[in-house]
């Protein structure tokens, strides 16, 4: 093999040669295919410095090498390598390899000898490293060839003793790559290299560089995430590396520590300096928590990260996270805390006016203080007062981790999260919000508790505000003063921002819902009535009114006492709240008033399966369709559609699936019908009607195909192929159209050309997805495909209308879900009657706040459309930043727009709409996927990503009409 | 802060003894004689430390001088200051210009460029307003500030070829620093004030593991551990917010730097997030410098201010205006900060005045206040209180205390010590009592010594100097090469010949120190006779003796002699001449001084008796 290789690289450049020696090198160049390895030969050959020689590397570096190519390439930088001087050569050289090797499609098992012989003679530390690491790059290819693999081993351990850091951690990194996890045959059990590589490593946790220790402990942990189980005795040897000198050393040990924490977490070890004796994973914890003060900010944040995912330890343990014994000349203090609950259960509720009030009482005993904390002891309470916000978040997630699974430490870090509610950074405050509506099941708030995180709803960062409403909704209370302070704040915060409206409504409907009983005896003052005065209606505009009515409603709805209470334009707004709000106000047992049909949710669980099968029924009755004739078929596809699309209506959760279907059944009974069509194949561009009819229904499917293929989340190949071979029927259909009615053969080579390249395309994209489309379009063009591409385009045209003919129809298998994008534009409402009055040239900034639900990547494809009175449409792009991801599949767009136009005699209406921006381009980057990833991409310089250019656009929301008065200047 | 404000006043009457001792002090720098002088405040503090006989260091802490100013480093070449308070830095231009100290003085850059605006501000208010003379001017301020040298944090300086120092974050106050002093292989860490918990300002104080032979560190707080700072700026926040909410006017009298700067922040910044609208002033004059400095030294706050100063920078406040005298009469709501602190005079006091009357009003102190002040009968609940010419101020308006203090509480001190990892510890700058609880806690949590000497008191510590030995290339790699890689972190045992020449030190290889001195090599063997029970014959005996050893001494080669002889390493095992009686033998035993270890463990071995013969 190797033999032949070689032959067939001499063979290469010795062409080359042969040019050279004709004396003109660079014309003849041109016309063969220039070979990289011969390019590279000639110019290793010029320089005649090593400079000139690393530039020459360095620009071949920059241009990727064809699989076939590589082993030349190889060779010739070998040849080199024996030859040069220079070290920093080698090295480049020695790098190239290992980038080269790394190419996808070449087998390196053939350089692997050549690497280790070089290794042999090598004497530069710098380039010996460099070695290991591309045998690394190797070995880590050839993964499954085990005698390689421990022979590689075999040299790391040689290596190991050599006096070069950078050779010692590239061993260490090699044999915690290439470290045979799997159980080894007695034969091959003897080498060295199967010796226990735990051992091997854990002999370098005591290097004296801190790199190499660094390296040991990443090798290690690399042997983890490969599967070997650690063994315990490593557990002592990382504790010591926790009070190493170095950062990393120290970053890297405590994950070590977490690692063996969560393999061996019951068994038992000694604490030192006494006899008694505790849990591993309890140890480990409290290891872990004394780095939370470590003096670099990495560790510390890696500390606070990876306590959080310690679930298994003891509960004594978590509570000392949160403890911090305060004291004040030597007395004991209690925390700001600890009064405020004290206050609390006492009954008197007023705040230290005095100074001296917080004056500490009882005496302490000297002996019994503990300044140093010893294991748990406060490392909440330091993590959340760091200095860095970074481990502040952490520590907040971590909280959060471990509240989650432990109720009563949930009560306890409570105050804890409320205090983060005050954080100078946004983020950690945000963070801090999330976290306790994370673990708001666990909890009840008390009253001064609840004060101060009702005091962050005047924050004027609006994600706040709606953090902290989400919080209320599912936020427990214990009386009923805290329901009014809630409301009281939540409408106070609604003067302040009007905005807020939809948010805080729906913050009140939870709220209520949560708390029957507790809003029971606040009704009347609520309503404000009065048991003898009629009280004077109020607006029914009024939002706060509203928010009042919402809260009431819902608390009714499982209390039935309450309606009693309510007065008679009460039951009026109700009616009318239930119809204009019904999200937001639920259906009441009222007395006197029949309940509307009583179809409760209960019964909705089986029809949803019944629903899911019919969507199966209505798409297998269609494989029968080749059996009917073209009329009865075309009224099947009819009546499938409109079930279809009737379920869609009636089941949202299938709604993605139906419409889906529908449009692309639609889609075919369109091409159906058009090829039904007999006149317009027959000839001549006298049937123009006809060709009306045909070309807007080939229209309509490229259209819908677009549709189909970027407006539906979680497509998988097999769909968008059958969406792509939709659109290529249509564009077939297309071109037989302009053959029919062109005149001349200009445009229509032009156009069959490029349906020759869409072929090709799709071929390429979507060749694993060839063998389930037996028999359709496609199969039978590709069957043809050699003689396509030589024929004329009348020709190719006559082929094509046989090949669509002939088709047969591709049936629609689903995946589990599929969901249709589509966007609600909640602000602004296209109620307001009052013109948007703004000087006529100059611009007025129009607010922007939408739901867009099952968008992918809405940051580059989510557009906004405005449509003036004049036809003037303007498409504007939102910033990345005002995307916001407030759950999974669902993003909320919160932006400006700027709108200007010339003046006008009298405000007019402009509409705005959402769309969906696609570029084919992007899909078939897509789809390729993996393939044309670039494995060169750290060596090739600016490699600009292909323009990401719009090709259309898809109206997805509903389009919102805005009136506007441009005035004009005044003079 | 409570005893440090209270000595404040006793010591002003000894004012013109500090000067003295001081004076006398210098001159005896001076002249070269490193006596100790005894100055007179409790915080003083003064240590030798003796380093290769010539090199000196002194520290001085407390040097009263009117206010109390201390903290200046004094060394025989150097001088640097920790911070810009006043109780740092207020005898500088004393010492340098009246003086005549004339070595270098070191200061981190904010600390140079805020240092003279307060001297200035000091020397005005000593000079114009109390009429002291004998003070030093401004000219000398200018000419002191020429003198100074200023350096970066983790900047290594070099004073001279032995002594260097370097500075580390340390909180408390813009531009405040910690000292790393090192001479020859001796250093010390002088923390002046330090704070460890992180404020809206400043970061926290932090120090590597720089190890260093003491560690003097301030234990103002030796006894407390404070709460959460979160609670108290929630605290402070919530009551300025409500009385705003009631249209009340706040007033907080403040000291113009330091926690001035914390408080302005956190209110900016309170403001901007709860889309706040009232006013917020400060009094003009040396709060309105040192924010232009703030504004400079971005560098030397906090994460969130560093981060963000790219936008806006936080110094550069959009609520916080400067304040005129007028608009204290003006209608609703607002928010001054004025000075002082303790509103004993001053704007502070005016304003107070005119507010004092209204319920809705509140006055928040922040700091501590001295006995006899206004601010300090307020705070004990004084609600009428006698002005000058018999007027009565009837105090209708809330009064709050609020506690922000930027010096460091115990547990700071201790994770401090824990970080720099110190073999002593010296506490100066606190309360006696407290500071024996601390030291207490210290020996017995790190164990390490940990002194505080009393005025004038002179420690003495004993440090393990470095002596350089110079070791041959050849017997180092022969060394290297026998055991494993050698592990700074451990000591390592080597074989050699220390020759101690011509105040040289050398080692070298046994045998070169043998040529050097024309000696010649003698060996030294010992001999032991070992009697044992066994019936069998010699040779039986030797041979039972050889596969017990090697079955116990693994590792070793063990070797039969044909002449009748067993050899463990170089240990010889053999018979001697038969013996009487046929049950006992007498082995003898035989090894160099080298193989000392080994030999007498084989002898205790054959001592204990071969096991019972296994055939």
């Amino acid at each position: 093999m190797a033999a032949h290789l070689k032959k067939r690289v001499y063979e290469e450049f010795s062409k080359v040669v042969q040019q050279q020696l004709e004396e003109v090198p660079s014309k003849k160049l041109r016309l063969t295919k220039p070979s990289k390895s011969a390019a590279l030969h000639i110019d290793l050959c010029k320089a005649t410095t090593s400079t000139d020689a690393l530039q020459y590397l360095l620009q071949f570096a920059r241009k990727p090498v064809e699989a076939e190519s590589v082993e030349g390439v190889v060779r010739i930088l070998l040849e080199h390598y024996y030859k040069e001087n220079d070290k920093s050569v080698r090295l480049k050289i020695v790098s190239l390899l290992g980038l080269l090797s790394q190419t996808p499609g070449f087998v390196p098992d053939c350089i692997v000898e050549d690497v280790i012989n070089l290794l042999q003679n090598e004497k530069s530390h710098q380039v010996l490293s460099q070695l290991l690491d591309t045998l690394l790059v190797i070995g880590s290819r050839l993964q499954e060839n085990l005698p390689l693999r421990l022979r590689l081993i075999e040299i790391a351990c040689k290596r190991l003793t050599d006096t070069s850091h950078g050779v010692r951690s590239k061993c260490l990194q090699m044999i915690g790559c290439l470290g045979s996890v799997e159980k080894l045959s007695t034969k091959e059990a003897e080498s060295l290299a199967a010796k226990d590589v735990q051992k091997i490593i854990g002999e370098y946790f005591n290097d004296q560089d801190p790199r190499v220790r660094t390296a040991a402990i990443k090798a290690m942990l690399q042997l983890h995430e490969r599967g070997m189980k650690l063994h315990q005795t490593n557990y002592s040897q990382a504790c010591k590396l926790l009070t190493d000198d170095f950062e990393q050393v120290r970053s890297e040990a405590v994950q070590l520590i977490w690692v063996l924490s969560q393999l061996y977490p019951e068994s038992i070890v000694p604490i030192p300096s006494s006899s008694e004796e505790i849990r591993l994973v309890d140890d480990a914890f409290g290891k872990i928590c004394h780095t939370i003060s470590d003096t670099s900010w990495v560790v510390r944040v890696q500390a606070a990260k990876l306590l959080g995912s310690m679930q298994q330890v003891s509960s004594e343990f978590l509570v000392q996270t949160l403890d911090k014994n305060l004291m004040s000349d030597l007395r004991r203090k209690r925390t700001a805390h600890e009064r405020a609950k004290e206050l609390y259960s006492s009954g008197e509720f007023s705040s230290g006016r005095k100074w001296g009030d917080d004056a500490p009482k009882e005496e302490l005993n000297t002996d019994a203080v503990n300044l140093i904390d010893s294991g748990a002891c406060g490392a909440f309470v330091h993590g959340l007062e760091d200095e860095m916000y970074e481990v502040r978040i952490s520590a907040v997630e971590s909280l959060c981790a471990l509240a989650q699974s432990s109720p009563s430490f949930a009560e306890k870090c409570l105050d804890f999260l409320v205090d983060m509610f005050n954080d100078e950074i946004e983020e950690v405050r945000l963070q801090s919000i999330h976290s306790l509506r994370k673990i708001s099941n666990h909890i009840t708030l008390r009253e001064d508790q609840l004060d101060t995180v009702l005091a962050v709803l005047e924050d004027s960062s609006r994600d706040i505000r709606e953090a902290l409403h989400e919080l209320l909704c599912y936020t427990n209370v214990s009386t009923k003063d805290c329901i009014r302070l809630a409301l009281v704040d939540l409408l106070k915060n609604l003067t302040k921002y009007p905005t807020d409206k939809n948010s805080i409504w729906k913050c009140l409907k939870f709220l209520g819902g949560r708390h029957p009983t507790l809003v029971l005896p606040l009704v009347p003052e609520l309503l404000s009535t009065h048991p003898f005065f009629d009280t004077p209606e109020p607006d029914m505009d009024d939002p706060a009114y509203i928010a009042v009515l919402v809260l009431i409603f819902n608390a009714a709805k499982s209390c039935p006492t309450m309606t009693a209470l309510f007065s008679d334009h009460t039951f009026r707004h109700y009616a009318y709240l239930r119809d204009s709000l019904s999200h937001l106000v639920p259906e009441l047992r009222l007395p006197g008033r029949k309940m509307a049909a009583m179809s409760d949710y209960s019964t909705l669980a089986p029809v949803e399966d019944s629903s899911q099968q019919f969507l199966r029924q209505s798409l297998e009755r269609l494989y029968t369709i080749h059996l009917l004739d073209p009329q009865g078929a075309q009224e099947l596809l009819d009546f499938t559609i409109r079930d279809l699309q009737r379920l869609g209506v009636l089941q949202s959760e299938l709604a993605g699936m139906a419409d889906f279907s529908a449009t692309y059944l639609r889609c075919q009974l369109l091409l159906m019908k058009a090829l039904q069509e007999k006149l317009w194949n027959v000839a001549a561009p006298l049937y123009l009607k006809q060709n009306a009819v045909v070309y807007g229904a080939s229209k309509e499917i490229l259209e819908e195909t677009y549709k189909m293929e970027f407006m539906y989340a979680g497509l998988e190949n097999t769909q968008v192929a059958k969406v792509h071979h939709m659109r290529l029927q249509a564009m077939a259909l297309q071109l037989i159209l302009t053959a029919c009615t062109s005149r001349g053969i200009e445009p229509l080579l032009g156009a069959s050309e490029k349906f020759l390249h869409e072929v090709d395309v799709f071929q390429r994209c979507f060749s694993s997805e060839l063998p389930h489309m037996r028999n359709c379009f496609i199969d039978k063009v590709l069957e043809l495909m050699p003689r396509l591409a030589a024929s004329k385009p009348s020709d190719l045209v006559k082929i094509l209308q046989a090949a669509l003919r002939q088709s047969s129809f591709l049936h629609l298998t689903l995946p589990d879900q599929i969901h249709r994008a589509s966007a609600i534009i909640i602000e602004p409402t296209g109620e307001s009657d009052n013109p948007l009055k703004f000087t006529s040239g100059l611009v007025v900034a129009l607010d922007i706040d939408a739901t867009l639900e099952h968008v992918q990547d809405p940051q580059t494809t989510v557009k906004v459309q405005v449509v003036y009175p004049d036809g003037q449409v303007q498409m504007i792009h939102p910033k990345p930043s005002d995307f916001r991801n407030p759950g999974p599949g669902r993003h909320r767009l919160i932006t400006q727009v700027y709108l200007s136009h010339t003046a006008w005699t009298e405000p007019c209406q402009i509409e705005l709409r959402l769309l969906l921006a696609y570029s084919s381009s992007r899909s078939k980057a897509s789809a390729l996927g993996a393939a044309t990833k670039q494995t060169w991409s750290d060596s090739v310089e600016n490699l600009v990503p292909p323009e990401n250019t719009i090709e259309g656009t898809i109206p997805f929301s509903k389009p919102v009409k805005v009136f506007i008065m441009p005035k004009p200047a005044r003079r | 802060m409570y005893n440090k404000a209270n000595y404040n006043v006793k010591i002003a009457s000894h004012a013109k003894e500090n000067l003295e001792s001081f004076y006398r002090y210098i001159q005896n720098l001076k002249g070269g004689t490193h006596q100790c002088a005894k100055l007179v405040d409790n915080s003083a503090i003064f240590t030798e430390m003796m380093s290769r006989q010539w090199m000196k260091v002194q520290a001085i802490d407390g040097l009263h001088f009117n206010l109390p100013l201390q903290d200046v480093w004094i060394t025989d070449e150097s001088t640097s200051e920790s911070h810009f308070h006043l109780d740092h830095c207020g005898a500088l231009p004393y010492m340098t210009e009246m003086v005549g100290y004339d070595g270098p003085i070191y200061m981190t850059h904010p600390t140079k460029a805020i240092c003279p605006i307060l001297l200035e501000d000091y020397r005005k208010i000593t000079v114009d307003k109390k009429g002291e003379t004998n003070f030093f001017t401004s000219q000398m301020i200018k000419d002191c500030m020429k003198k100074v040298v200023a350096v970066n944090l983790h900047q290594t300086v070099q004073v001279d070829d032995e002594l260097e120092i370097k500075a580390y974050y340390a909180g408390h106050v813009l531009g405040a620093a910690m000292f790393f002093i090192k001479a020859g292989s001796e250093s010390v860490v002088y923390t002046g004030d330090y704070n460890m918990t992180p404020d809206r300002h400043l970061g926290a104080a932090w120090i590597d593991k720089c190890r260093p032979d003491i560690l003097i560190t301030e234990s103002t707080y030796a006894t407390t551990i404070r709460d959460s700072k979160r609670c108290r700026e929630r605290d402070f926040l919530k009551k300025v917010h409500e009385t705003i909410e009631n249209g009340g006017k706040v007033l907080i009298p403040v000291f113009a730097l330091g926690r001035a700067q914390e408080l302005c922040i956190l209110l900016e910044t309170f403001w901007e997030r709860m889309n706040l609208k009232a006013p917020i002033y400060f009094s003009m004059g040396l709060t309105e410098k040192a924010n232009h400095y703030y504004k400079l030294f971005i560098t030397w706050t906090n994460q969130k201010i560093r981060k963000t100063f790219v936008q806006r920078n936080m110094f550069e406040f959009k609520h916080i205006k400067a304040f005129d005298r007028s608009y204290a009469d003006n209608p609703g709501p607002m928010v001054v900060f004025a000075t002082p602190g303790m509103l004993h005079a001053g704007q502070s006091l005016q304003i107070f005045k005119k507010w004092a009357g209204n319920e809705k009003n509140m006055v928040i102190v922040p700091g501590y206040c001295v006995q006899g002040t206004v601010g300090h009968k307020i705070l004990n609940g004084t609600r009428k209180l006698e002005m000058e010419g018999r007027q009565t101020l009837e105090v209708k308006m809330q009064v709050e205390y609020m506690s922000f203090s930027a010096h460091a509480d115990a547990k700071g001190i201790m994770e401090l010590i824990r970080q720099a990892e110190p073999r002593n510890v010296l506490l100066v700058h606190g309360e006696a009592k407290k500071m024996a609880f601390l030291k207490q806690k210290i020996e017995q949590e790190f164990s390490i010594s940990c002194h505080m000497p009393a005025n004038g008191e002179t420690v003495t510590l004993v440090t393990n100097p470095n002596i350089p030995v110079d070791i041959s290339l050849g017997l180092l790699k022969r060394e290297v090469s026998l055991g494993p890689l050698p592990d700074p972190k451990k000591p390592k045992v080597m074989h050699g010949t220390l020759i101690i020449k011509e105040g040289s030190l050398r080692l070298v290889s046994p045998e070169q120190a043998l040529k050097e001195l024309g000696l010649t090599e003698h060996h030294l063997r010992f001999t032991c006779s070992v009697t044992i029970q066994d019936s069998h014959k010699d040779q039986e005996t030797l041979n039972r003796i050889y596969s017990h050893l090697k079955s116990i001494l693994k590792d070793y080669s063990i070797q039969h002699l044909p002449d009748g002889s067993v050899m463990v390493e170089s240990i010889l095992i053999k018979i001697s001449a038969p013996s009487e009686d046929q049950g006992t033998k007498v082995i003898l035993v035989s090894w160099s001084y080298q193989d000392e270890e080994l030999g007498s463990y084989l002898t205790t071995l054959l001592r204990k008796g071969l096991p019972q013969s296994t055939t």
